[in-house]
């Protein structure tokens, strides 16, 4: 990549904005917020592992929270205590693995889940790939919900907890570090690394969509008959797009483990998986910048709501008339009919469905 | 170099009925009472095809010999477009076999056929109409590495498509029934092909643009192109094969040099409305 004089400066700028940001969150609204940040650059790192699958190859998958609880997962069972319970005699204190080794380990455990959910769906597309995405994923919830026995793996609905926090360069980040006289708490701590590995899945994303193999992806999107006739190899790409997703999602995943320090079936919901989709549809499907966007609003809005309106309901009608809660799915559906009323190709619409849309428009006006 | 296999221009009646020949074509031994087949780029024999549960292609035997045009004609449903899919990998055969260039081609895998030098140009088309004519170009030689050659082939394929040359940066899926024709072949031939296979190019496109995309398949056989035409338009599709197969429901009924199968009446009262 290039870039002139501008957009280097501009760049730049980006950078120092993005290193303050834990500390003016912190100023502006209280240490909760900057934890909120870091959910968001999660959710970010979902978003772009599901554009993947969905806004290049043209795959509906709508059970990709799966990969995200079998990172988290990975993580959960070799970096804490609780394998001691299932095997007292190989690991009486749990299994302890350094976070750097687990990290690519979940993320190809889940690229081999990613494959097995895919190899079974090559001949589906469309509304019936995603029903079965989406009965893959509730399968993959309800083993984490059910494998506490007979063997006790997962820890059933309890979840599994006392996870060892992510250490860099032997500094654990869950304890505030004095770095160069800075004080930095966990969250601020966590915010650098989550920071870092987002632009790493960015740079990723980007170099995979200009790629022979993103191009190939953005033909079988196309059309598959056709694709295949240019010696695309349909089925291998497919599951590669599959098994690319995922890893980005199982990478997400061990990082919320380490981050939370505790994981249960719960936060592996369909709901979830809707909203990620949600995030990448509502920022613009195949635009990383439109997918980031995404990722962002749908994180941070509901927090938002959370709390902006119960202040201000206390203020106009002196008690809370309605809960929060029930009003984010409202707008947060208000919202989406909204967005595919007047802007159908996303915020930041992609190059191609830009032109798509435009082709419609034109094809309209004949 | 046109080669005639032995009895292919006179012969016109069932196909399969070539003496019995026990050459050696590259390893393969050919079976006693197969087709000629001492030049053939393209033989086929015996295929089957069953196609969602019913058997759409019933044991066909065919041949194309290098450079040559052959024309597949038949009405909607007789299994045409069948056997192209099956000839271009993207359907598996019950039974019969398929060589090209004295290989065969049982478990190769349909982008290992289009390295080969096999290209299908699908019916309807199939541009990827949300991207752009030269990408659409491009993504023809995705089985290719050299940058150079792609990049002069696609000069060539403009001068081939002067039309196309205008509109490169132009979305596929806006062009015009015959531009999106023209796509679909300058795409195909981007993959330097040594046998172009050609489904129902016509369909669904204005009768002059029809005559210019038959032009242009004359042009590219001339430049020494082996082409497996499948068509409805029997009579266009005659006029520029050299050979041709009829298949109906399944088979093939008729074959022979193509300016034969014009005049026979079988073809005149089926087809061309005489």
């Amino acid at each position: 990549m290039k870039f002139n004089s501008k957009s280097k400066s501009l760049l730049a700028a980006l950078a120092i904005a993005l290193l303050l940001l834990p500390f003016v969150t912190e100023a502006l609204l209280g240490r909760g917020w900057v934890r909120i940040v870091d959910f968001a650059m999660l959710y970010i790192m979902l978003a772009l592992g599901l554009n993947i699958v969905v806004g290049l190859a043209g795959l509906l998958d709508l059970g990709y929270i799966a990969f995200f609880a079998v990172g988290a997962y990975c993580y959960a069972l070799t970096g804490s205590p609780h394998l001691a319970l299932a095997f007292p005699m190989a690991f009486p204190d749990g299994v302890h693995l350094s976070f750097w080794i687990v990290l690519p380990l979940a993320a190809l455990v889940a690229g081999g889940f990613g494959v097995l959910l895919g190899a079974p769906t090559l001949r589906l597309r469309g509304d019936y790939l995603a029903i079965v995405t989406l009965g893959f994923g509730e399968i993959i919830r309800i083993f984490l919900n059910n494998l506490n026995a007979p063997i006790n793996l997962t820890n059933g609905p309890q979840g599994i907890g006392r996870i060892d926090p992510v250490s860099v360069a032997s500094v654990p980040l869950n304890i505030t570090q004095n770095i160069f006289g800075i004080a930095l708490p966990s969250v601020h701590l966590y915010f650098y690394l989550f920071l870092a590995c987002t632009v790493l899945v960015i740079l990723v994303s980007q170099r995979l969509e200009r790629s022979r193999i993103g191009r190939a992806w953005m033909a079988i999107r196309e059309d598959e008959i056709a694709a295949g006739a240019m010696g695309i190899n349909t089925r291998n790409l497919k599951l590669l797009a599959f098994a690319m997703g995922a890893m980005f999602g199982g990478a997400s995943g061990a990082l919320f483990a380490g981050f939370q320090g505790f994981v249960s079936p719960e936060s592996f919901s369909l709901m979830e998986s809707i909203m990620v989709l949600c995030m990448v549809v509502l920022g613009g499907m195949g635009n990383i910048a439109g997918v980031i966007l995404g990722g962002v609003l749908l994180a941070v809005l509901p927090e938002v709501l959370r709390h902006g309106v119960v202040p201000l309901q206390q203020a106009l009608f002196g008690k809370t008339v309605v809960d929060p809660e029930s009003l984010r799915m409202l707008l947060f559906g208000g919202a989406l009919i909204v967005m595919m009323l007047y802007r159908p190709a996303g915020l930041l619409p992609s190059r191609v469905r830009r032109r798509e849309l435009d082709t419609d428009e034109a094809a309209e006006k004949v | 170099m046109m080669h005639e296999s032995n009895s292919t221009n006179s012969d016109f009646v069932i196909p399969a009925k070539a003496g019995i020949q026990s050459d050696q074509i590259a390893g393969f031994r050919v079976k006693p009472g197969m087709t000629n087949s001492n030049n053939a780029l393209l033989q086929v024999s015996d295929l089957k095809v069953t196609y969602g549960g019913i058997q759409a292609v019933k044991g066909i035997d065919l041949h194309i010999a290098p450079g040559e045009l052959v024309a597949l004609i038949g009405s909607n449903g007789a299994g045409k477009t069948t056997t192209l899919k099956t000839l271009a990998g993207l359907l598996h055969p019950a039974s019969g076999q398929i060589h090209y260039d004295g290989r065969n081609l049982h478990n190769v895998a349909s982008h290992q056929r289009v390295a080969m030098g096999m290209a299908l140009v699908p019916e309807g088309r199939g541009v990827f109409a949300r991207l752009t004519v030269q990408e659409n170009l491009q993504m023809g030689a995705y089985s290719r590495s050299e940058q150079h050659e792609i990049a002069s082939d696609l000069a060539r394929m403009y001068e081939l498509f002067p039309h196309l040359a205008e509109r490169k940066n132009q979305i596929a899926g806006t062009l015009s029934g015959g531009e999106q024709q023209m796509v679909a072949m300058a795409r195909a031939l981007m993959s330097r092909p040594r046998l172009l296979m050609l489904d129902e190019p016509s369909m669904g496109l204005a009768p002059l643009m029809v005559q210019k995309i038959f032009e242009t398949i004359r042009d590219i056989a001339a430049l020494g192109m082996s082409i497996l035409l499948v068509e409805q338009n029997a009579r266009l599709a005659l006029q520029v094969a050299r050979r041709g197969y009829v298949m109906e429901s399944g088979s093939i009924t008729l074959s022979g040099a193509a300016s034969e199968l014009l005049g026979s009446d079988a073809v005149q009262r089926a087809y061309l409305g005489g």
